[in-house]
């Protein structure tokens, strides 16, 4: 890997690379030592309501860890938000993709700049403006409002990365099942929508986690609802028990399953296409 | 819409517009409609001249937003430097992990912001093991603290968006055709200096994309300075909040994130003429 050439070369590229590895794998470190932390911490009996000093090794959270109401209502409540809006953005936002990708027309300039506008704004000013309509139309704020606000930050990413995904696709294959007497529902289950399945299943994935973890233009279109990281946000003030950990640590542990599992799946598609090509 | 996905629909001329309709419908309600009510919310307010929510802005506020900007582009910096050599090693030097490092790198966001930054907290606590460790090395004095610095809040920043940096550069750099550096490599003989003419001028467009995907979220963002941070670090992002949430007075509060979006928006398009990038998407 590192620079061939003259002695003296390849020393100082050896020398180079070292530092390079070393680099890297520091930055690394700096990006899981805080989630080393949120793990370890969900098995300390913190002292008092604030779980921020190691006391001891306990296993109470695991044990017991819907203890708090508030806590596991409001981690229903995100689970709920997340499931509506990554439904309904990964449909619209596949949607967009596929006319991008598969259809000359004009306005795809424009649409794609509309796309990109939302991932270059500040969340503040998503969440403000947002909060500005629904003050002028006297809007009810609550459920229906973070379900709209959070589909609309995930549509621009599921569409773009659904097209990034399907880009350069063959879409002749429509065509010659098409010629070959498929009827339009058959091309769509057969062809299509295995096709582009990989690329949905990856952007419905990022949607969900936006969806989850999102903070700022939830808090400013929430109403008195309460989803899991405003729970987390207002529990600074009153108690942060470890089971704020525990549920966090869980979050990682079956996205990384998911992630495993997706992966697999994948690789299994790829196998199954390498021995017996077509659809 | 079923019918308009197949083949078939290719000859109807509207296809793409129908198909892309719910999406974009819902794009211009609520992104591109808020914006204009935005803007009319800042200059609606009663019994003052239009433009004194932005007068206000700049007289009491000035100070918020020039200290968003001066965090926000030294964590952008401080990203920069950290996440090119760790991009530089996904894609050159990692061989069969790669795709292992790749996995390492967005595990981050399996985990919720919020509580990554509190664990930020819990790890900058007084007495806690980076504390003790740095007053060990006399780094610190004995009475010193992080939580509450300057240092806390741009590092929790640089933290927060890190991997927004790292990934674009790597998807530039893994771009590179390796032909393209074994000639530099065998012409220039020297690898800094293949670095310096070839690598790096081709991953500018991953710098570009990264730089903002790690600017423009952390100078709008306010968890870091609330939890790490004390007032004397307090970010736009809060005033704006405050004002909307709290204060209710919602001309000042629209005027100032209106002000946000007009000056990031303009910082954005003078940087992609500096780098010669005219492509966002």
């Amino acid at each position: 890997m590192s620079a061939p050439g003259t002695g003296s070369h390849m020393r100082r590229g050896r020398w180079r690379g070292w530092v390079l590895d070393v680099t890297g794998g520091l930055v690394l470190l700096y990006l899981f030592l805080p989630i080393f932390v949120i793990v370890l911490y969900s098995f300390n009996r913190p002292e008092g309501k604030f779980n921020f000093v190691w006391k001891s090794f306990s296993l109470d959270a695991w044990r017991d860890p819907f203890k708090y109401a508030p806590l596991v209502d409001a981690m229903k409540l995100s689970l709920k938000v997340a499931s509506i809006s990554t439904l309904v953005a990964t449909l619209f936002g596949t949607m967009i993709a596929l006319a991008l990708c598969r259809y000359k027309f004009r306005g795809s300039g424009a649409v794609g700049l509309l796309l990109v506008l939302p991932l270059t704004t500040p969340e503040v000013v998503l969440g403000s403006s947002l909060l500005s309509l629904f003050l002028d139309l006297n809007a009810h704020m609550g459920f229906a409002t973070i379900v709209i606000a959070h589909i609309m930050f995930s549509v621009s990413y599921v569409a773009l990365t659904v097209r990034a995904r399907i880009r350069g696709f063959d879409w002749t294959l429509e065509e010659a099942a098409m010629d070959l007497g498929a009827t339009p529902l058959r091309v769509i289950t057969k062809v299509t929508l295995p096709l582009i399945a990989p690329g949905i299943v990856a952007a419905a994935m990022l949607s969900f986690a936006l969806s989850l973890d999102d903070f700022i233009i939830t808090l400013f279109n929430s109403g008195s609802e309460v989803t899991y990281p405003l729970y987390v946000y207002g529990a600074r003030r009153a108690a942060f028990p470890p089971q704020i950990n525990v549920l966090a640590t869980t979050i990682l542990v079956s996205s990384l399953l998911l992630l495993g599992v997706t992966v697999l799946w994948q690789q299994r598609r790829l196998r199954q296409a390498l021995v017996s090509p077509g659809p | 819409m079923a019918g308009t996905a197949a083949g078939g629909a290719r000859r109807n001329p509207l296809a793409p517009y129908l198909l892309m309709a719910p999406g974009i419908l819902w794009l211009v309600v609520f992104f591109v409609v808020p914006i204009v009510t935005l803007f009319h919310t800042s200059i609606a307010g009663e019994g003052a001249p239009w433009w004194d929510g932005y007068a206000r802005t700049f007289t009491a506020y000035g100070s918020f937003i020039l200290r968003s900007f001066r965090f926000s582009l030294f964590a952008t910096l401080v990203a920069l430097l950290l996440g090119y050599p760790l991009a530089y090693v996904m894609a050159f030097r990692s061989g069969r992990f790669k795709n292992f490092l790749l996995g390492l790198v967005i595990l981050p966001f399996f985990t919720t912001f919020l509580v990554r930054t509190f664990a930020w907290k819990t790890m900058l606590n007084d007495g806690g093991p980076i504390v003790g460790t740095l007053v060990w090395l006399h780094l610190l004095p004995p009475d010193g603290r992080l939580l509450n610095t300057n240092w806390a809040v741009i590092g929790g920043l640089t933290y927060n968006f890190l991997p927004f940096m790292i990934l674009p550069i790597y998807v530039s750099l893994e771009k590179i055709d390796r032909r393209l550096t074994e000639a530099a490599q065998d012409l220039y003989s020297s690898p800094g200096r293949a670095f310096r003419r070839v690598i790096f001028p081709l991953s500018l467009p991953g710098v570009f994309a990264g730089s903002l995907l790690t600017f423009i979220p952390a100078s709008g963002d306010f968890i870091n300075a609330e939890l790490l941070g004390s007032p004397n670090q307090r970010m736009i992002g809060t005033v704006i909040q405050n004002q909307f949430l709290q204060v209710h007075d919602y001309p000042l509060a629209a005027a100032l994130s209106f002000v946000l979006m007009t000056i990031i928006s303009i910082a954005v398009i003078a940087y992609a003429r500096v780098l010669g990038t005219e492509e966002l998407a």
